[in-house]
C-alpha cells in the first residue's frame, strides 16, 4: 500500500508538472521562423528516437533492482554467470542502430540547416522562387548592445530589428570587442558574433509578431541586458519601420560609431538615417578609427615590404602604425595593387 | 617620498589595501567566518599538540593511502566552497526579476559562476577522483605504494596550493569574471585588466602540474607494479578506468598548460596569440582549451564508471557481466574523447561537414557508454542485490545518467545545438551527467571504500538521508533548467525581465536547498559514524564481501599494504582466493623496503605558490625569488639520498599478529 500511495503522489506530481509545462511558452518547440521550426522538429525527433532505448533501460533498471533484491529468494541467482554472446551483440547493436539512424539525420540536417546555406523554401509548403533576393542585415555586437545595419536601405538601428514576413534574410554578423552569440529563438538558431571575423546566418520569419533576441554568449558586466526586440512585420509595416529610421536626424558616421562602441548598458532604441559606407567591413577589419590599418591589408603589406627590404628581419620589425598614413583612404585598392605587384 | 612609493610598487606590485574586500558585506562576513574557523583549528591543533603529528604523519607523508585521503578531504572542503557559490547563484536568480536586481551586482555574480565552474571541476571532482584512484589502485593491484611516492606527495600539494590560490582570490583581490574556460578576448588584458584572470591562470597552472604528474605516477604504477598473475585483462575494472583516465590526463593537461601559457604571454608581455588585432585569433584558444576540456570530462566520468562497476558487482554478489566488453568500451571512450571537442562550439561558424563529423563522433561515444549501462544492468540480472548505500547511489546513477546522456546526444546534433547551445538546457545537461554520473559515483566510492581507509563503516541512516536529498534535490534543481532552456533562456544571466520564468528558478532554488540538506546529511554522517565507530568497526578487512584485492588486507591497511605480495589467478582476485579457501600467511615475514617521508613536496608547492602569487600581483621580486628558490630547493632535494628504510620483520610480525588476533577474536 506504500507503493500505491507513492504512485498516487507521482501521478499528482506529474499532472501538476504537465499543467505547468502547458502554461509556459517553449519557444524552441513552437517557433515562428522556418529554420527554427526545422531545428525544433529535429530536437523532438532525436529525443523520440533516443527514448526508444532510454525508456527500456530505465524500466529494466528499476525492474531488476526490485526483482533481484536480496530478500527475494525466489528469484534465480547465478553468481558465476558473466557472459553471453547474444546479449553482448544486442547491447552493442541496439545503441549502434539508434546512432546510425540519428547519425544519418544529423548529416542531412547539418547540411540542410547550415546557417551559411541560402534558403530554398519559405516554409515547409512553399518553395522560394529563384529570383527572390534576400534582405541583407549586418549585425554588430557591441558592449553591451546590438547594432543592425540595413545596407540595402542605408539605415541603421540599435537594439531593434525588423524584417518582413516570408522574405529570406541574410545576416552578416561580427562583434566589436568580445565574443557574443546572436540568437533569436523564434527565428533561427544562434551563431557566434566574433571580433575581426564575420559569420553568416540565413533565416526567414513566417509569422508577424514581436520576438525576443539576445546575446547567448556571456560577454561581461552588461551581458544580461543585451537584449533587443525582433519584429516580424508585413511589407507595408516594414516600409513604415524603415521610414522611422529615415526620419531620424542622426547619422552613423565613423565617429558616431566609435562613440556608440564604448561600453554602455540598457541602451534605448536608436535610429540612424544614414550609415558611413562600408562601416561593417571596417568593423570586421578593425579599422573604423582613422589611421588604423585594416586587418586584410596587413599581410600583403608585410609581403610587400619583405620583397623590397634587403633582410627579412626588417619586415618582421615593421610596425603597421608606420604605414597608417598610406592605407586609410581606400585600403582595398592598395591591397589589390600590392597583390598585383606581387603577381608581376 | 616618491622613491618610497616606487619601492612599494616594486615589492607589492598591484597589491594595495584596496584589494581587500572591505566594501563587500558578503565577502567580509565570509572572511570573518573563515578567519574564526581558521583560528579555531590552529588553536585546536596547538592545544592537542597535533602540529608534530600533522607534519610527520600527513603533510610529509608519501603513503599513497594518506595522500589519497588528503585529496578527498581537499575535494570535500572545496565542495563546500563550490556549493556555496551554487546556492548564491540559485538564490540570486530566483529573485532577480523585473525591478528587483537581486542581491549580487554583476561584478560579484560573474565571479561566482566562474569560480563555481572552476572549483567544481578542477578542485572538487578532480581531487576526489585522484584521491580515490590514489587510495584504491595500489591496493587493487597488490602493490605497496605508487611507482613514485615522493612525486605523489608533491602532486597533491601542487593541487592543494592551486586550490589555495583560488581561495585566496576570495579575500585578496578578485577572481576571473569570464566563465570557467576564460575565453579570450574577454579574458584578454583589454577586457579583463585586473587580477581575476591571473588568479585563474596561475591556480590552474600550479594545480595542473600536480594533476599531470599524478597521472604519470599512476600510469607507471598500473603498468609496472601489478601483482604477479594480474595480466592487463585480469585488472579490476576500476584500475582499468584509472589507467585510461590517467592516459587522458597525461595527454590532455599539457594542452591546458600550453594554452594558458599562451594566454599569459598575451596578458603579460603583449603577444597576440588570442587578441583581436595583429593576427591574433581567439578561435585558436577555444579549440585548444576544449581539446583539454573535453577529455577532462571523461577524466572525471571514467573512474566513476569504474566505481559503479565495482559496486554493482560486489552488491549484486555476482561477477561483472561482460568484463571484456567493459574494458573495450572504456578504451574506445578514451580514444574517442579526443575526437569530439568541436561539439562545444558548433555555433562558431564551421562548415556543415566539420560540424556533422564532430556531431557524429560525439554520438558514437554513446555506443560504448550504452554498452556499459547494459553491462551493469545484466550484472544486476539474476543477482542478490544488497541495497547498501553505495548500491543506492549506483541505481540512482543508472536512471539519472541515461537522461543526461540522452540530452547530451541531442546537443550533439548540430542544428539542435544551434538553438540549445549556451542555454540552461545545456547547463542542465552537464549537471545531469556530472552530478548524476561523477558525483553519485564519488559518493558511492567514498561510502564503499571508507571502511577500508578508516576501519569503520559510515552510518547507513545518514548515508541514506544524504542519498535521497541529493537525488531528489538534483531533479528539483535541474529539471526546471531543461524547461527554461526550451523556453530559450540562456545561461549566466544575472537579471530577467520575463516574470513568467520566475517559478522555474524558484523550483530550482528549492532543489539547491534539498541538495544542501544532502550535503549536511553527509557531514552529519561523518560525525555520527566517527562517534559510533566502535559499533561500525570493520574487523575483517572485508566488510562488503568484496571481490578485489583491497579487501584481502586489513582495514585500515598497514603502511606496507600487503605483508606478502598476493598472486592473482582471476579478475575478481579476492573472491577467487576466498572460493579456493585462501589461508592468510601468519609466519615467514621479511623486512619490507619502504620510502621515507619528506617535506620536499610541500616546500616546493609552497614556493610555486609564492612565485604564482608574485606573478598574479606583478610583484616581480617576489615572483623571481619564488622561482629561484623553487629551482634551488628542487636541486637540493635531488641530493637527499636518505630516502628509504626497512620496516623490520619484527615490526611486520607485530602488525600481522595483531590482525591475526583481531580476526580470531571476531570469529
Amino acid at each position: 500500500m506504500v507503493s500505491s500511495r507513492a504512485i498516487g503522489y507521482l501521478l499528482a506530481l506529474s499532472l501538476s508538472c504537465t499543467t505547468m509545462l502547458a502554461g509556459c511558452d517553449m519557444v524552441l518547440l513552437r517557433p515562428s521562423g522556418y529554420v527554427a521550426a526545422q531545428q525544433g522538429q529535429l530536437v523532438v525527433i532525436s529525443t523520440l528516437l533516443m527514448l526508444l532505448i532510454i525508456v527500456p533501460v530505465i524500466a529494466l533498471t528499476l525492474v531488476f533492482a526490485w526483482r533481484y533484491r536480496e530478500s527475494n529468494t525466489s528469484a534465480p541467482y547465478t553468481p558465476e554467470w558473466d557472459h553471453s554472446i547474444q546479449l553482448e551483440l544486442l547491447i552493442w547493436a541496439a545503441p549502434l542502430l539508434i546512432i546510425i539512424a540519428l547519425g544519418a539525420l544529423t548529416w542531412i540536417g547539418t547540411h540542410t540547416l547550415d546557417p551559411y546555406r541560402p534558403l530554398t523554401r519559405i516554409d515547409s509548403s512553399r518553395p522560394l522562387s529563384f529570383e527572390a533576393e534576400p534582405l541583407n542585415i549586418e549585425v554588430v555586437a557591441l558592449d553591451w548592445k546590438w547594432l543592425f545595419i540595413y545596407p540595402d536601405h542605408g539605415i541603421a538601428v540599435v537594439n531593434e530589428l525588423a524584417a518582413p514576413v516570408d522574405i529570406p534574410i541574410r545576416f552578416k554578423i561580427t562583434a566589436s570587442s568580445v565574443m557574443n552569440s546572436f540568437f533569436i529563438p523564434a527565428l533561427a538558431g544562434q551563431i557566434y558574433a566574433m571580433p575581426s571575423m564575420a559569420t553568416t546566418l540565413h533565416a526567414i520569419i513566417n509569422r508577424p509578431g514581436e520576438f525576443e533576441g539576445f546575446s547567448a554568449n556571456y560577454s561581461g558586466a552588461g551581458f544580461s541586458d543585451m537584449r533587443f526586440k525582433f519584429r516580424g512585420v508585413n511589407a507595408g509595416e516594414f516600409d513604415r519601420w524603415l521610414q522611422k529610421a529615415k526620419a531620424s536626424k542622426d547619422e552613423l558616421t565613423r565617429d558616431a560609431y566609435l562613440e556608440l562602441e564604448k561600453p554602455s548598458e540598457r541602451e534605448p532604441v536608436r535610429r540612424y538615417r544614414a550609415v558611413a559606407p562600408d562601416l561593417f567591413d571596417a568593423v570586421v577589419n578593425r579599422c573604423v578609427e582613422q589611421g588604423k590599418t585594416c586587418l586584410r591589408d596587413m599581410m600583403p603589406m608585410d609581403m610587400h615590404r619583405a620583397s623590397r627590404s634587403p633582410s627579412v628581419r626588417d619586415s618582421v620589425a615593421w610596425n603597421p602604425l608606420d604605414a597608417a598614413a598610406v592605407c586609410t583612404a581606400d585600403s582595398s585598392a592598395i591591397s589589390a595593387l600590392l597583390r598585383n605587384t606581387y603577381q608581376d | 617620498m616618491s622613491e618610497h612609493a616606487n619601492l612599494g610598487k616594486l615589492v607589492f606590485g598591484r597589491l594595495t589595501w584596496d584589494a581587500l574586500p572591505l566594501h563587500d558585506p558578503i565577502l567580509l562576513a565570509t572572511f570573518a567566518a573563515v578567519a574564526i574557523g581558521g583560528m579555531f583549528i590552529v588553536a585546536a591543533l596547538t592545544y592537542f599538540r597535533a602540529w608534530g603529528p600533522l607534519w610527520r604523519d600527513w603533510i610529509t607523508s608519501i603513503d599513497h593511502k594518506k595522500i589519497g585521503v588528503m585529496y578527498v578531504i581537499l575535494g570535500l572542503v572545496m565542495l563546500l566552497r563550490g556549493f556555496s557559490d551554487a546556492v548564491m547563484m540559485r538564490a540570486h536568480q530566483a529573485i532577480a526579476f523585473g525591478d528587483a536586481m537581486g542581491y549580487l551586482p554583476p561584478h560579484h555574480y560573474d565571479q561566482i559562476f566562474t569560480a563555481h565552474g572552476v572549483i567544481m571541476v578542477l578542485f572538487v571532482a578532480m581531487p576526489l577522483v585522484t584521491g580515490l584512484m590514489n587510495f584504491v589502485v595500489p591496493l587493487q593491484i597488490g602493490a605497496r605504494d605508487v611507482a613514485f611516492p615522493f612525486l605523489n606527495n608533491f602532486s597533491f600539494w601542487m593541487t592543494a596550493c592551486g586550490a589555495g590560490l583560488v581561495m585566496m582570490s576570495l579575500f585578496v583581490g578578485e577572481f576571473a569574471r569570464t566563465g570557467w574556460l576564460a575565453y579570450p578576448p574577454l579574458s584578454g588584458i583589454i577586457a579583463s585588466p585586473d587580477v581575476g584572470v591571473d588568479y585563474y591562470i596561475w591556480s590552474l597552472q600550479v594545480a595542473g602540474i600536480g594533476t599531470m604528474l599524478s597521472g604519470v605516477n599512476l600510469i607507471a604504477t598500473i603498468i609496472k607494479m601489478r601483482a604477479p598473475g594480474m595480466s592487463m585483462m585480469k585488472m579490476p575494472i576500476f584500475t582499468w578506468t584509472a589507467l585510461c583516465t590517467n592516459v587522458l590526463i597525461v595527454a590532455a593537461f599539457p594542452v591546458l598548460t600550453a594554452v594558458l601559457a599562451l594566454l599569459s604571454l598575451d596578458r603579460y608581455v603583449g603577444t597576440n596569440f588570442f587578441t583581436n588585432d595583429l593576427g591574433g585569433n581567439p578561435m585558436m584558444y577555444v579549440n585548444l582549451i576544449w581539446i583539454w576540456g573535453h577529455p577532462e570530462v571523461y577524466i572525471l566520468i571514467l573512474p566513476a564508471f569504474g566505481i559503479f562497476s565495482e559496486v554493482v558487482s560486489t552488491f549484486s554478489g555476482k561477477r561483472l557481466f561482460g568484463y571484456t566488453s567493459m574494458v573495450y568500451a572504456t578504451v574506445v571512450i578514451t580514444i574517442l574523447s579526443y575526437l569530439v571537442w568541436l561539439h562545444h562550439f558548433f555555433t562558431m561558424g564551421s562548415g556543415a561537414s566539420v560540424n556533422a563529423f564532430f556531431g557524429i563522433t560525439t554520438m558514437i561515444i554513446s555506443i560504448p557508454t550504452g554498452a556499459k549501462i547494459f553491462n551493469w544492468l545484466f550484472t544486476m540480472y539474476r543477482g542478490r542485490i544488497r541495497f547498501e548505500v553505495p548500491m543506492l547511489w549506483t541505481v540512482s546513477f543508472m536512471v539519472t545518467f541515461v537522461i543526461g546522456g540522452m540530452t547530451g546526444v541531442l546537443l550533439a546534433v548540430p542544428p539542435a545545438d544551434f538553438v540549445l547551445h549556451n542555454s540552461l538546457f545545456l547547463v542542465a545537461h552537464f549537471h545531469n551527467v556530472i552530478i548524476g554520473g561523477v558525483l553519485f559515483g564519488l559518493m558511492a566510492g567514498i561510502t564503499y571504500w571508507f571502511p577500508k581507509a578508516f576501519g569503520y563503516k559510515l552510518d547507513p541512516f545518514w548515508g541514506k538521508c544524504s542519498f535521497w536529498f541529493w537525488t531528489i534535490g538534483f531533479y528539483f534543481a535541474f529539471m526546471p533548467l531543461y524547461v527554461l532552456g526550451l523556453m530559450g533562456v540562456t545561461r549566466r544571466l544575472s537579471h530577467f525581465d520575463d516574470a513568467s520564468l520566475q517559478i522555474w528558478f524558484q523550483i530550482a532554488a528549492l532543489g539547491a536547498f534539498l541538495i544542501l540538506l544532502g550535503i549536511l546529511s553527509f557531514i552529519i554522517q561523518l560525525v555520527v559514524s566517527f562517534r559510533r565507530r566502535a559499533s561500525l568497526t570493520d574487523t575483517t578487512g572485508d566488510p562488503w564481501n568484496g571481490r578485489t584485492l583491497e579487501w584481502s588486507t586489513s582495514s585500515p591497511p598497514p603502511v606496507y599494504n600487503f605483508a606478502f605480495t598476493p598472486i592473482v589467478h582471476d579478475t575478481d582476485a579476492w573472491y577467487d582466493m576466498k572460493q579456493r579457501g585462501h589461508i592468510r600467511p601468519v609466519a615467514g615475514f621479511v623486512p619490507i623496503h619502504v620510502p621515507k617521508n619528506t617535506g620536499a613536496g610541500f616546500v616546493l608547492a609552497v614556493l610555486s605558490t609564492i612565485c604564482a602569487f608574485g606573478l598574479i600581483w606583478h610583484m616581480w621580486p617576489v615572483a623571481a625569488a619564488g622561482f629561484v628558490t623553487l629551482i634551488v630547493a628542487t636541486i637540493i632535494h635531488t641530493f637527499n639520498y636518505d630516502r628509504e628504510f626497512y620496516i623490520s620483520s619484527e615490526a611486520v610480525v607485530r602488525t600481522e599478529d595483531a590482525r591475526t588476533q583481531l580476526l580470531a577474536s571476531h570469529g
